[in-house]
């Protein structure tokens, strides 16, 4: 008995206990459910089930969805493009310009801070300064720019963007900024002893050095942007629509089937780009 | 030490805007809450009060505010604790291979990368379906535990790979048990990582919206009622709100922080203590 409660397997699994319980009610339990609910039918007032294809005969049946669908890899990409390019820069500044660790720390705890504090809020906070009497129009107004205010800066498509990098930047910063502060100084040291301008040691030393951390970042921003439905939903004004928006206006008409059928097939899209990139880079050790 | 090259200005001024563009929008609000009484959402200020803060401790005008900030201030409390000893348990068993363990690793992963609102949804459904009443303090919680623990066993990933396995060689030696290496050893040294754990558990499901949204059942938590908000109310009032949990929230990381170098310096000044015993 006491043999077996020295083995590697078993004290593993009982200090893992509590997480895979967690793990298990409330996310493999919730996946099946939904996986489940997904072939029910849905009267007016509940739902009762079934074994049938309908929801997704529906689903895919409808050209809301396909538009829905790219209207979230859209997001998705463009949101991806301009946190990496934010984020590189921002990590790229505090791994080889900052000279002390006590800087960089502080500089980077600065970044990190409002990811601790509320994201509706802070996706309130642009109303003051993009609405048709906001900061951008008016400054724009009086510095004679334009002749009236701009009515694509709030509720549009550039909002959804602007609130999406704003709340998910600091995803990219961190991981790229965890494989930067690893990179050994002797090889930046050697390429440019080798006569390597500073152009060319960013692209071919700290580049590809960095991409694990890149890659982790665009986990992260990829399937927080393709699962949201607060952020389209509040900064668009209810005009743009993601996949995300479509499961949660099925859920506010209590389509609680249909939603499900929705969430497997967005379940399946993050999947398979997640599994995609997982095959470019071991997450375990690069923490 | 040699000139800083002209690329640091550049990308200093760089980092400034993105740090501009990072709390901006927020120090605008903060602003905009002090608003005259005949103020709007947008600048010009009409006068600076304190109206609007007044406005929220009048409780019939804005929904039940202060109950939601007890009921998240609560479920921060216990998603925080959950979340620093299930991470602790977790990243100890991790450190050795196990039958299984790759596949856990996974589902942790797929943890955070799954949209919240599947989890919502889900958590939503078998709760009704089994019977259960949905409740922040049952389904919110576990919803939550969906997102933080993820967040709390990468940082106990990050730690353990870092840790130098010889303090806990020296204490078996010694003839310490494994539960005295843990207590004695293990735990003192990751200390200031478990604040973070902390940190991170307190500060994501006081602020969680997604996780929450289908799970709290009848009573809201806080964001749940700011959003609520956002649909009714046209006046500064969201913004004293905004800025208030901002400070609340700001309040609480520095805590931690404060918490975090206290320690790091008490022990830089403590050095080992080798040979007083335990």
């Amino acid at each position: 008995m006491l043999r077996y409660l020295k083995s590697p397997d078993v004290t593993g699994w009982l200090l893992a206990a509590p997480l895979v319980l967690v793990l298990a009610v409330f996310l493999v339990l919730p996946v099946l459910m939904i996986g489940v609910v997904s072939f029910w039918q849905a009267t007016e007032f509940s739902i009762v089930p079934a074994l049938s294809l309908e929801n997704y005969e529906f689903l895919f049946g409808s050209a809301v969805t396909y538009d829905v669908f790219w209207n979230t890899f859209r997001y998705a990409l463009i949101v991806w493009a301009l946190t990496l390019g934010i984020g590189f820069t921002v990590a790229f500044f505090l791994a080889f310009h900052v000279r002390t660790l006590t800087w960089q720390i502080a500089l980077a705890l600065i970044c990190t801070v409002p990811f601790w504090t509320s994201n509706v809020i802070r996706m309130i906070s642009w109303i003051p300064f993009l609405g048709r009497n906001g900061i951008a129009n008016s400054t724009l107004l009086s510095m004679g720019v334009i002749d009236q205010p701009l009515e694509w800066l709030l509720f549009s498509d550039f909002s959804v963007i602007l609130a999406f990098v704003h709340l998910n930047t600091i995803f990219m910063i961190i991981p790229i900024l965890n494989t930067m502060m690893r990179i050994d100084r002797s090889l930046i040291e050697a390429a440019r002893d080798a006569g390597a301008s500073g152009a060319q040691i960013l692209w071919n030393v700290i580049i590809p050095l960095t991409k694990p951390g890149i890659m982790i970042g665009t986990i992260f921003v990829l399937t927080l942007v393709m699962g949201d439905f607060v952020t389209v939903r509040f900064m668009s004004g209810s005009q743009s629509a993601n996949v995300g928006r479509l499961i949660s206006n099925d859920v506010g008409l209590l389509q609680y089937p249909s939603a499900s059928a929705t969430a497997v097939v967005l379940l399946c899209a993050v999947l398979m780009v997640v599994g995609l990139l997982l095959r470019l880079v071991d997450i375990r050790k690069e923490l | 030490m040699e000139p800083r090259p002209r690329s640091f200005y550049i990308l200093a001024a760089f980092f400034g805007l993105y740090v501009l563009f990072l709390y901006g929008p927020t120090i605008t609000i903060g602003i905009l809450s002090f608003q005259g009484p005949g103020g709007g959402l947008t600048f010009p200020m009409r006068g600076t009060s304190l109206n609007w803060f007044r406005e929220l401790f009048e409780t019939q005008a804005v929904g039940d505010i202060w109950g939601s900030f007890r009921r998240s201030f609560a479920l921060g409390l216990m998603v925080m604790a959950t979340t620093v000893i299930v991470s602790v348990m977790g990243g100890l068993a991790f450190r050795k291979r196990f039958i299984g363990s790759g596949v856990l690793f996974y589902l942790a992963i797929t943890a955070l990368v799954i949209p919240s609102i599947l989890v919502s949804l889900g958590v939503g459904l078998v709760f009704t379906q089994a019977g259960l009443p949905i409740h922040w303090a049952t389904s919110g919680f576990g919803a939550q535990l969906t997102w933080t623990l993820p967040f709390g066993l990468l940082v106990m990933f990050a730690v353990f790979n870092r840790f130098n396995p010889a303090y806990e060689e020296a204490a078996r030696d010694q003839g310490a048990s494994a539960w005295q290496v843990v207590r004695h050893v293990v735990l003192p040294i990751i200390a200031p990582s478990l604040m973070g754990v902390a940190l991170f558990g307190f500060t994501l499901s006081y602020d969680e919206f997604a996780r929450t949204l289908l799970t709290s059942g009848s009573y809201n938590t806080l964001p749940l009622e700011i959003y609520g908000m956002t649909t009714n109310v046209t006046t500064p009032v969201i913004f004293a709100l905004g800025t208030l949990t901002t400070a609340f929230s700001f309040v609480v990381i520095g805590a931690f922080l404060l918490s975090v170098w206290v320690m790091n310096r008490r022990r830089a000044r403590h050095g080992s203590d080798a040979g007083k015993g335990v």
